[in-house]
């Protein structure tokens, strides 16, 4: 029943040309930025060979890859979850799923997934560029891999949040400045802590990705995103569970 | 009701509240397989949110539901499953193909895979959409979507279907097969329909009830409901009519009323007709009866008694 969800969901995202289009200027975009950080690698390379313990060519160049692809996915991932139930309750299309033998938390985790389908072509591009450097040279393929699940668990963790915020209104434009807004005052309540430790910086998603995103795969950040979505998606949950109670 | 049909629907005390304002106040129903149950009233009287009570798209704030004895509050899974709702607005992805939303449907409603492409070429067949499949939704007309969407309702064979205004925005023709389909379904499952067109009730429906600010106050077969509070009569043409006294003083007659040179309403007592009375008289002294038309409430009538009454 999930399945069938996400099937439909990830159907109709792909029947919609805006998203091709938002896919393709991102791949774009990300391209761009590869080949920039490529050639400017190729230019620094004599100087960092003199170097005893230089950035390697994964590290140059992925790593500042995935940062920038984490930074487009919290610009990007609330267009997508917009519409995702704010359109549903709009177009009264909920009722279908409301009076049909399915249970909210089975609505909302089937949105989740299909989003989820839809992400992971998006986190495994970023994958298959970093691997094209294998052609050239040695990748630290630990360092990939921990990139890619990092990207994955922040497009996952923003997707809920989204998801929950898709929920709150019936008006699509409103969900996603409402997530965006969101989405930013996370990362600004990661910027503006000045100190490492600092609790406020743990509740930021992106504080997270960035162990990841310097290779540092520890079960505390991994744990940290799974109770994230988990949290969301039962809101949301609870939200439609609601719609019923309050009309 | 006949106590021999299984009951597959029954509400009890349901109440609805909107803010502070009680919409729904103690509305009970009860609906029997083989009937086609008429929810008649006026427009904000409470119709569609009954609907939505029933189908678990809205939660009663007291009362319960229960479809063919599954709860639905504590076994909703098992009741919706029985269920088939068109809400006033249907539920259709307009960017979705008819066949694809409908398999959509009739996966949402757990219908196994292997039954699913004859039960879709089944439905399409009934709601007359065999031509529509592949067509996008959002390009049919409004008489085709309202037809997927009754196609999305009735596609998993439930015991209780629940119409909201199904014929709205139809042409008379597909009115006129959509309550062959109706009165065809209703022989096998139990069906509920709201509308405000009385006609739609005399001619499918053999219970009705009538909503009027959120009670259901009046409720009986539909065949009885014409002849409530009915005056017997008729209207009788005589081409060249006596004194309208000599009419008056026929046995059985309250009331002689012209209503042009040669046309009289008669009202009479119950179990007195003097229809047989008045012909041979006619034909004794030369009246030229034409016609004797026997006076028929109309539904329409009856609903504005019923509903002035309170």
């Amino acid at each position: 029943m999930i399945l069938t969800i996400a099937f439909k969901e990830l159907r109709s995202l792909l029947a919609a040309p805006s998203t091709w289009l938002v896919l393709a200027v991102l791949q774009f975009i990300l391209a761009w930025f590869f080949l920039a950080r490529l050639d400017a690698f190729l230019q620094m390379q004599p100087q960092l060979a003199q170097l005893a313990n230089a950035p390697g060519a994964t590290q140059a160049i992925v790593v500042p890859l995935f940062a920038a692809a984490a930074l487009f996915m919290m610009l990007l991932i609330p267009v997508f979850t917009m519409r995702m139930i704010s359109e549903e309750r709009r177009n009264q299309t909920m009722t279908l799923l409301a009076t049909a033998p399915v249970s909210s938390m089975q609505i909302v985790l089937g949105k989740f997934s299909g989003l989820l389908l839809f992400l992971l072509p998006m986190v495994l591009i970023c994958l298959l560029m970093g691997l094209t450097l294998d052609a050239g040279t040695q990748l630290d393929k630990g360092l990939l891999l921990a990139n890619t699940l990092g990207l994955l668990l922040l497009a996952a963790s923003y997707a809920a949040l989204g998801l929950y915020i898709s929920s709150l209104t019936a008006q699509p434009a409103m969900a996603a400045i409402a997530a965006l807004a969101a989405l930013f005052g996370l990362w600004l309540v990661e910027a503006s802590a000045t100190d490492n430790d600092n609790a406020w910086r743990m509740i930021a998603p992106t504080s997270h990705f960035e162990n990841l995103n310097v290779g540092l795969l520890n079960s505390g950040d991994v744990a940290y995103f799974v109770l994230f979505c988990a949290f969301f998606l039962l809101l949301a949950a609870r939200r439609l569970d609601n719609n019923r109670i309050y009309g | 009701m006949p106590s021999a049909t299984p009951i597959t629907l029954s509400a009890r005390n349901l109440s609805r509240r909107f803010g502070g304002r009680e919409v729904i106040h103690n509305v009970s129903l009860e609906l029997g397989r083989g009937e086609v149950l008429g929810l008649l009233g006026h427009n904000g009287a409470g119709k569609s949110t009954t609907l939505q009570m029933l189908t678990g798209a809205l939660t009663p704030h007291s009362g319960e539901v229960s479809i063919c004895g599954f709860d639905l509050a504590s076994q909703p899974k098992e009741a919706k499953a029985r269920i088939g709702f068109l809400p006033e607005t249907p539920p259709l992805y307009k960017d979705m193909s008819v066949d694809s939303y409908l398999q959509f449907a009739a996966k949402l409603r757990s219908i196994p895979q292997n039954r699913i492409a004859t039960a879709l070429a089944e439905t399409k067949r009934r709601c007359g959409l065999q031509d529509a499949g592949k067509k996008i939704i959002a390009t049919l007309s409004k008489g085709y979507q309202q037809r997927v969407g009754i196609a999305q309702a009735i596609i998993h064979e439930p015991e209780v279907i629940i119409l909201d205004e199904p014929t709205v925005g139809l042409d008379p023709s597909q009115i006129r097969d959509i309550r062959t389909l109706i009165r065809e379904l209703g022989n096998a499952h139990s069906v509920i329909l709201s509308t405000h067109l009385l006609g739609e009730v005399e001619n499918i429906c053999n219970r009705v009830e009538i909503m009027h600010f959120g009670r259901l106050i009046y409720g009986d077969s539909s065949a009885r409901m014409q002849q409530y509070q009915h005056q017997p009569g008729f209207i009788v043409s005589l081409l060249s009519p006596p004194e309208i006294s000599e009419l008056q003083a026929l046995d059985g007659v309250l009331e002689v009323e012209p209503l042009s040179a040669t046309q009289f309403r008669i009202l009479h007592r119950d179990g007195a007709n003097p229809g047989a009375a008045l012909l041979e008289l006619a034909a004794q002294r030369g009246w030229r009866a034409e016609q004797l038309v026997p006076l028929q409430s109309s539904l329409e009538d009856v609903f504005v008694k019923i509903t002035e009454a309170q």
